[in-house]
């Protein structure tokens, strides 16, 4: 948040900035932090015959993502550095993730652990598992 | 409340009022100093480099990105935390800074920003005579 005087001067121009924020947080919710519940930040979705999860890591080198599948439960894990520092140098801002991190999603019961994919493009995880063939919607031919 | 704009209330509230197809993410930057200039870090996750918008006018950057995610066909989400399609995010360089030697690199969604001081305001060193 910006820093603000500490004696608003105008208490309509206050009502006015209140609102919008409060219009902000609650219609567009503009932060991408102030959302998520953690890095990576996770979408989830499911198709017919798969179900998708798109992990939003930016700024790792994809060998050293940890991706695994046991028992239903999808893990992901790695690290990533903070950028450099140099000797006297100030950081102004500083709200991106450093550090280990770990985030795990149930999957529904019917995927096929033997049919996963993961592919990191953009510093995007997608991890794609197929549902089992005999949960997959079948039409049934009448003789 | 009433679609029109009311001058008196000012360009911020202006844009508050924009329309939601306009609401962007505000992605999350590092912005570190040194005395040779600026480097700005921003993460952009999802985003491809043809999809990213630098621009410096005056004296504002703006940094606009549209995420383009292989979403398989038919897909419905069950669970979202990235729910808008475009990053967005606005600063104000100060007047020491070069605009037109602005250096970016762009790799797995976290893009690199170096922005250095113009020569007349490097830092020197005086030497400082004796005697």
């Amino acid at each position: 948040m910006y820093a603000r005087s500490l004696f608003p001067r105008d208490v309509f121009a206050e009502l006015d900035r209140l609102q919008r924020e409060m219009q902000q947080a609650f219609d567009t919710g503009p932060s991408i932090r102030g959302l998520t519940r953690g890095y990576p930040a996770l979408n989830v979705g499911g198709t017919p015959t798969s179900v998708e999860v798109f992990a939003f890591a930016p700024g790792l080198d994809p060998a050293t993502l940890d991706v695994q599948l046991e028992k239903g439960t999808l893990t992901i894990a790695g690290e990533r550095k903070a950028p450099e520092v140099p000797e006297k140098a100030t950081v102004h801002i500083g709200e991106r993730f450093a550090g280990r991190f770990r985030r795990v999603v149930s999957l529904p019961d019917d995927v096929d652990p033997n049919a996963i994919q993961a592919r990191y493009r953009d510093g995007v995880l997608h991890v794609s598992v197929r549902r089992k063939e005999e949960a997959q919607p079948r039409r049934i031919a009448i003789q | 409340m009433s679609n029109k704009t009311d001058i008196a209330k000012g360009a911020a509230s202006a844009a508050a009022d924009k329309p939601r197809e306009d609401a962007a993410l505000l992605p999350p930057v590092d912005v570190i100093e040194d005395a040779g200039g600026i480097t700005l870090w921003a993460d952009l996750p999802g985003v491809p480099k043809d999809r990213l918008n630098l621009q410096v006018e005056g004296d504002t950057l703006s940094i606009e990105a549209e995420l383009a995610l292989a979403v398989p066909e038919g897909m419905e989400a069950s669970h979202v935390e990235v729910n808008l399609p475009r990053y967005r995010r606005v600063f104000t360089l100060s007047r020491e800074l070069d605009p037109n030697k602005v250096e970016a690199k762009f790799e797995h969604g976290v893009l690199r920003l170096r922005i250095p001081k113009a020569e007349y305001a490097q830092p020197k060193r005086i030497e400082v005579q004796i005697g």
